[in-house]
């Protein structure tokens, strides 16, 4: 993966809360077998509506999602950040996530930044106001921006560092092999093992 | 201080500790379970980097989220092609078939004795086991906190991670004890008694937390409603459930294929019993829930935390002074087609879907079949019937639950996840509405446009004969 230290992009605003994964991607969208080329599922059910803010013409280039509480909850689908990705979100705001979202989210570099509600509603309304409002995540100095608005976020310290440093995190794991085989001698006697293929 | 449940087994799996509070430990994983959604792109990213699995022993799949529920032996004989109309799905199926050949995994296939919804097969087969580690690329991987092993759902990248690796960098869980006081009044059961903790707590509730269900009328139990219990665990938001393993726990286990045997079992019973959690040990919350309050429980809208107890009627949004949860109620009811005001008993349903791995088990199989025994379902409700596994089918029709169900008008299927996600053919037409003893009732879950209301077995069996939410107490 390419490093990531920030982005900056315009923004648009979903403010509903308990979005799933469902609404993000439907199932019967889910039995491709590629990591891209999702962006025709994003929210498919809701596209059908013409007022729906992802079919604002105005909001097309924008790459910030201001989303509400619980966002991504349900399915483990990693489908649904692939959708966002594709569509072009490249960052989700929300007052908290699904927890599984979330780690998919930084597995693809898409920034799922959690930030207080009253935080979040300033944001909220100053990107439904204008269009060309741009908000910057910081990934470096864990820093939220826009203008007149400054906050940090919180993120695990590993994901932030394979994100800056564009690293592949199985790699990182696999260099821990010989604490791995270490672990694996030490496994109980009685552990099942499935049969062969 | 003493430690939780929860605790103890995260600590016996820590191949390397973090360094500080936000650096993740390296946890090792006892059990990989795999199916054909959300592994393709898994094995193709291995591919690409030249990897391989590196325990296929402590990694099991099976076909279950796609497959069709009406087939017969001899079309499965002609292969995938005759018996998955559906390409996409047939591609999916087939391309896990060539990745678990391509990589040595075990798969049990259509057709096989084996083969059924993923989080019913590992137990069935004595794989699930207390105080292990288990993942699944499937959000319900939670139901396997039924035995004390410490299970949740993984991403796709994370699947990928796990089968190079057989393990995961991780930040420890919160802890949080759900306490259930007291007994369940007969009638009330295991999905009720999770409807009603997801109701309460919200569907964010959970976050970040590993819940423990614990207390009197959790040790009632029997293994099948402690999986119910702990697969909604997802449902309220937690990374996973755990039950503290006991007596009821070896009983279930004990003879099963994968289930240690002759002294390891003397001695995995023993390490299994010092699980339990400590006496001085702390949670991070507690909730504390009177099983003796609590009477069927059926939702109305479309997350699983907005339910309530079937003699209620529908809320006015109005009257929820929480902002969010008033707007969210207004799109459900919207979503829904419900007045508020309106009585649940009198909301009729199109369809009824009993099966998942929710309540796809051969107790909810037998507790819906009394209900329907002498009795038909209603004129114009469509009920279907699918087992959670091929072993639980064959075990039901040993008992003779097929008959029943057919002879109350009911479709007797296949095993598979079917309607509970809609990815293979069977789905609610726009507009359909169900009673559905899944575990989402998510906008167009179960087919788009289609409404579903989460009850329990006993709760669809009595509404397929009424054709309305019933409980069996309103059959007599």
């Amino acid at each position: 993966m390419e490093p990531l230290t920030e982005h900056s992009g315009t923004a648009l605003v979903l403010r509903r809360g308990d979005v799933d994964t469902d609404q993000i991607i439907p199932a019967e969208f889910c039995k491709r077998l590629t990591k891209s080329g999702y962006e025709d599922t994003l929210f498919h059910a809701w596209m059908q509506d013409p007022e729906f803010v992802f079919n604002d013409p105005a909001r097309r280039q924008a790459s910030v999602l201001v989303a509400g509480h619980n966002f991504g909850t349900g399915s483990s689908r990693e489908h649904a950040v692939w959708a966002l990705r594709d569509w072009g979100i490249r960052v989700v705001i929300g007052t908290s996530f699904g927890d599984i979202f979330f780690r998919n989210a930084w597995k693809n570099g898409v920034l799922a930044v959690q930030l207080p509600e009253s935080v979040v509603d300033t944001l909220a309304s100053k990107v439904d106001a204008d269009p060309s409002f741009v908000v910057t995540v910081d990934v470096e100095a864990c820093e939220v921006r826009a203008s007149g608005l400054t906050h940090g976020f919180q993120i695990d310290k590993r994901p932030r560092w394979l994100l800056l440093n564009g690293l592949d995190d199985i790699a990182v794991t696999l260099g821990r092999d010989e604490l791995i085989t270490g672990f694996e001698a030490g496994r109980k006697p009685w552990l099942p093992r499935v049969g062969a293929a | 201080m003493g430690r939780t449940l929860a605790e103890k087994v995260w600590d016996a799996h820590v191949v390397r500790k973090g360094g500080g509070t936000d650096e993740p430990d390296l946890l090792y994983i006892d059990l990989h379970l795999v199916h054909e959604v959300t592994s393709p792109q898994a094995f193709d990213g291995l591919r690409l980097a030249g990897r391989q699995v590196r325990r296929p022993d402590l990694t099991i799949a099976t076909e279950d989220h796609n497959v069709p529920t009406v087939w017969s032996a001899n079309l499965l004989a002609q292969g995938t092609g005759a018996a998955i109309s559906d390409p996409v799905s047939r591609t999916q199926v087939d391309t896990l078939r060539r990745n678990c050949e391509e990589f040595g995994v075990r798969l049990h296939p259509m057709g096989d004795v084996d083969q059924g919804i993923v989080h019913v097969v590992g137990p069935q087969l004595g794989l699930t086991q207390p105080g292990m580690t288990v993942v699944c690329g499937d959000s319900h991987t939670s139901t396997h906190g039924a035995f004390g092993a410490l299970a949740f759902g993984i991403g796709t990248s994370e699947v990928e991670h796990v089968l190079a690796t057989q393990t995961l960098p991780l930040r420890p869980f919160r802890t949080m004890a759900v306490t259930v006081q007291g007994e369940l009044h007969p009638g009330v059961t295991a999905k009720d008694l999770i409807l009603a903790v997801i109701a309460e707590i919200g569907t964010a509730g959970g976050q970040g937390h590993v819940l423990e269900y614990r207390g009197d009328a959790i040790r009632k139990l029997s293994m099948e409603a402690r999986m119910t219990i702990c697969n909604m665990s997802i449902e309220a938001g937690a990374r996973a459930g755990m039950i503290a393993p006991d007596a009821t726990t070896f009983e279930y286990l004990k003879g099963r294929p994968h289930a240690p045997q002759g002294a390891d079992w003397d001695a995995a019973v023993e390490y299994w019993t010092g699980l339990a959690t400590d006496e001085d040990a702390e949670f991070d919350r507690e909730v504390i829930i009177n099983a003796d309050e609590l009477a069927p429980f059926v939702t109305w809208g479309t997350n699983p935390g907005q339910g309530l107890p079937l003699d209620a009627t529908i809320p006015f949004p109005e009257q929820i002074a929480d902002e969010n949860e008033r707007a969210a109620a207004e799109s459900a009811l919207s979503y829904m087609d419900l007045a508020p005001g309106t009585p649940l008993r009198e909301i009729s349903v199109d369809t009824v879907f009993l099966g998942s791995c929710t309540n796809g088990r051969i107790e909810d199989l037998r507790a819906a079949a009394e209900v329907l025994r002498g009795r038909q379902v209603a004129g114009g409700v469509r009920m279907l019937v699918v087992p959670g596994s091929m072993r639980v089918r064959r075990q039901a029709e040993d008992e003779g639950l097929d008959t029943i169900f057919e002879a109350a008008g009911a479709e007797w299927r296949q095993a598979g996840c079917s309607m509970c996600l809609a990815m293979n053919p069977d789905k609610l037409a726009p507009g359909e509405r169900s009673a559905s003893t899944s575990n989402r009732n998510f906008e167009g879950r179960q087919g788009k446009g289609g409404r579903t209301h989460l009850v329990s077995p006993l709760v669809a069996a009595a509404t397929a004969v009424r054709g309305t939410l019933s409980s069996p107490d309103d059959l007599f």
